[in-house]
């Protein structure tokens, strides 16, 4: 990690949004980043640990298209709105939502894998979100990936060798060292250096996710971003591959971004927790906090939605189902985006988009109708920073009757 | 719930599927016994490759073909499965027997209304006007939660959601109302709020109408929630069978203790690392002698080269039956790591090699 000149590459220049020419076809319908900007200083500090990424009301829009000869454009997808959140270096920061809910595209958005329609990355302190091709290239060394698919995601007609030579050359590996530096990576992962003469079908799904892995890794990452790497494998493998993922994040001091749908391996691997639901960030919480006292409803519904693995537990537990399906991304509803299933949803909730509001250090939750928090606790709350621009200013509503509760993971009765 | 009904609605003996291949034999289910009742969950659980869905699909007669060899029997309502001819399994289909398959969008056809797919199914099924298999097709999409029942009929399945799909295929499994209802992974590819909906109505299903239901998952949290019984396979072979609560409770097998060991859940302590079972399911082209599991197990001696039968091993839980020749005395202290059950890592973790 030291060969690379790490973030001393590109702090000076970029601070205007004077966009570069190259591919930048992004220049949002709506941009009012530039303004409050500043107050994002440059390498923000938690306790004593660096910020490492720091999203800044990141929007990714994909535009809808019809029109026989001359496109127009008529509605736009909202993947990802307004999500603003950092991540702490050596830190897992866990991102869980249903499908559509847009935590693909946000880490996709990340590394620019998807340009974004406005808002900023800042990594190490830097912004990246306006770098041309050629500047992203020493930024995409620190910041890897690992796709869902391991399958997908590694090329058939290429030897293990040769899919780890490519990213050992780029990382500058002399010629002679490559076969080396595959073998050292292969044997970090739990696989025996003699299989870079095979071909990805040969594996099974765990140890292609193993390669998958040792391919990130091979360019000396300070970040990965991890895209439901466990969903597609056996229970026994997951185990594996997760605990593999632990051992090296602690010898590597690596940070990750784990993207699942899984909220139980997702409280395994994290430190921290953003739930997401239809580009809107619902909730962010302290790993542990967030399943013995959530404050969102919609976490309370996954929560409650999850099956445990123990017949007891799942007799005696109350058990909150959420009817319906997520609503339509490209139309989504106005105020508060879970308002249509939620159990607890009032008038508020229709009219105007709850601000991201933070409760206890470090767990926020954009909500009218906070669960599991005092009043003296509500009363001590704050707007955070990391509301969304379209959210309104109102503090969650105290009048009597809202059902305030401090009971843990239950929702009351979904009585109506 | 009715564990030992006085005729079980199906009953399985000795099943083994095999299918000739270019490299030689695969011994997909190898001895597989199960009954189910009347009213009874049946969850058959087990990693990709254990023959969980091969198990089920051959039940209706899905797996025949000029390279598939059968033994053993599995008989509906005192009808023979295995050997029956093409047109006997038509009759059983639909109303005896119903199949809800694990990927909603491969198994509705793109190019026609999925409300033509339900009238379809019904009317192969029974001898119905069209008018009324529309009618009943209403029912059924309403029934397992599809709003706006009578227009949906006319939408083509790209225009439904994953959930929404899953619905379907269940609405057109129980639209002529089967005693048996085989569902493989019914809710593996939904989100975890539609899975809870969805088991919702598999469990009003048990309820109202007193199906039976085989549930294929390899997910315990679904089987905690919803299964009487379960049977465990590995490579093949049952390896163990009990109640919800000897599998959970009481678990027999270390390849049990292994998959208990290894899910991440949100209900117990976050411990530093999952206790994982080390290696690979073995290929079924190369199943190893004796044990299937004896490669993978730390607890494995001398004994397990040889294959032990499916039987009762505990005197005192008459419902549990298992393949695993260490003694049921040893068990108990070996399943515990920590304080939840789980399988025991071998002394160094080998890697994986050629």
């Amino acid at each position: 990690m030291t060969e690379s000149g790490d973030g001393g590459v590109q702090e000076p220049q970029e601070q205007e949004p004077t966009a570069p020419p190259a591919d930048e076809a992004t220049v949002a319908p709506a941009a009012p980043a530039a303004a409050d900007q500043a107050i994002a200083a440059d390498a923000r500090t938690n306790g004593d640990r660096q910020v490492l990424l720091d999203v800044d009301h990141l929007q990714v829009y994909f535009p809808i298209k019809a029109g026989v000869i001359i496109d127009r454009q008529i509605g736009q997808v909202h993947a990802v709105d307004d999500v603003s959140f950092d991540l702490l270096e050596g830190e897992t920061l866990g991102v869980v939502g249903e499908s559509g809910c847009g935590k693909t595209t946000l880490i996709r958005a990340l590394v620019r894998l998807i340009e974004p329609t406005s808002g900023s990355v800042r990594f190490d302190g830097a912004d990246i979100t306006k770098l041309g091709r050629k500047q992203m290239e020493p930024i995409r060394r620190q910041m890897q990936m690992v796709f869902q698919d391991p399958q997908a995601s590694l090329n058939p007609r290429k030897r293990i060798g040769q899919i780890l030579a490519t990213p050992l050359q780029i990382r500058g590996v002399a010629r002679n060292q490559i076969q080396q530096e595959a073998g050292t990576l292969l044997d970090r992962v739990g696989l025996a250096q003699d299989v870079v003469n095979r071909f990805p079908h040969e594996f099974s799904g765990g140890q292609r996710q193993r390669i998958g892995i040792a391919r990130a890794l091979a360019v000396n990452p300070k970040l990965v971003l991890l895209d439901e790497p466990v969903s597609a494998l056996d229970v026994s493998i997951q185990a594996q591959v997760i605990n593999l993922l632990d051992e090296l994040q602690h010898e590597l001091s690596l940070s990750y971004v784990f993207v699942a749908h899984d909220l139980s391996v997702v409280r395994h691997v994290s430190d921290r927790i953003v739930v997401m639901y239809l580009g809107k960030l619902m909730e962010v919480s302290p790993a542990e906090e967030l399943y013995t006292k959530p404050i969102h409803p919609y976490t309370t519904a996954l929560l409650s939605a999850i099956p445990i693995p123990d017949p007891n537990q799942n007799r005696s537990r109350e058990r909150v189902v959420v009817s319906g399906e997520p609503p339509n991304p490209i139309n989504p509803p106005s105020g508060c985006r879970f308002h249509t299933r939620c159990p607890r949803a009032s008038e508020i909730c229709r009219t105007s988009e709850p601000p991201l509001t933070e409760y206890a250090a470090g767990h926020l939750a954009a909500c009218h109708h906070p669960q599991n928090v005092t009043e003296s606790e509500i009363a001590a709350s704050t707007r955070s920073d990391q509301s969304s621009r379209s959210s309104g200013s109102e503090t969650p509503d105290l009048s009597p009757g809202t059902g305030l509760q401090s009971t843990p993971v239950s929702a009351p009765a979904t009585a109506a | 719930m009715s564990a030992d009904a006085p005729a079980p609605l199906l009953d399985v003996e000795g099943l083994k599927v095999s299918f000739a291949t270019e490299d030689g034999i695969v011994r997909a289910v190898d001895g597989v016994s199960f009954t189910v009742g009347a009213g009874e969950v049946v969850a058959v659980v087990g990693e990709s490759g254990s023959g969980k869905s091969v198990t089920a699909m051959t039940l209706l007669g899905l797996t025949r073909g000029p390279n598939s060899i059968f033994e053993g029997t599995a008989t509906f309502e005192g009808t023979e499965l295995i050997g029956a001819s093409g047109k006997q399994l038509q009759r059983i289909r639909g109303a005896g027997i119903a199949m809800v398959f694990q990927d909603p969008m491969s198994s509705l056809d793109p190019v026609y209304r999925v409300g033509d797919q339900i009238v379809e199914q019904i009317r192969v099924h029974e001898k119905v006007s069209k008018a009324q298999a529309m009618d009943r097709a209403v029912e059924m999409m309403e029934r397992v939660g599809i709003p706006r029942a009578k227009e949906r009929l006319r939408s083509y399945p790209h225009e439904f959601s994953g959930g929404m799909r899953q619905r379907v295929m269940i609405a057109m499994a129980l639209s002529c109302s089967p005693r048996l209802l085989l569902a493989d992974e019914p809710t593996t590819a939904l989100d975890v709020t539609i899975q809870a909906q969805i088991l919702d109505e598999m469990r009003t299903l048990r309820q109202e109408s007193g199906a039976g239901i085989i549930l294929v998952t390899h997910d315990l949290g679904v089987v905690a929630d919803i299964a009487d019984r379960v049977i465990v396979m590995y490579s093949g072979r049952v390896v163990e069978q009990g109640t919800l609560d000897d599998i959970f409770y009481n678990p027999q097998h270390p390849y049990t203790w292994g998959l208990l060991g290894s899910i991440t859940r949100i209900d117990a302590d976050r411990s530093q690392r999952l206790p994982a079972i080390a290696g690979m399911p073995p290929s079924v082209l190369r199943a190893p002698k004796g044990c299937h599991f004896r490669p993978r197990c730390p607890h494995a001696f001398d004994k397990c080269g040889e294959v032990p039968e499916l039987e009762h091993r505990q005197p005192d839980v008459p419902t549990s039956l298992d393949r695993c020749w260490l003694p049921v005395a040893d068990k108990k202290r070996l399943r515990v790591i920590g304080d939840q059950i789980g399988l025991a890592e071998p002394a160094e973790p080998e890697t994986v090699s050629a």
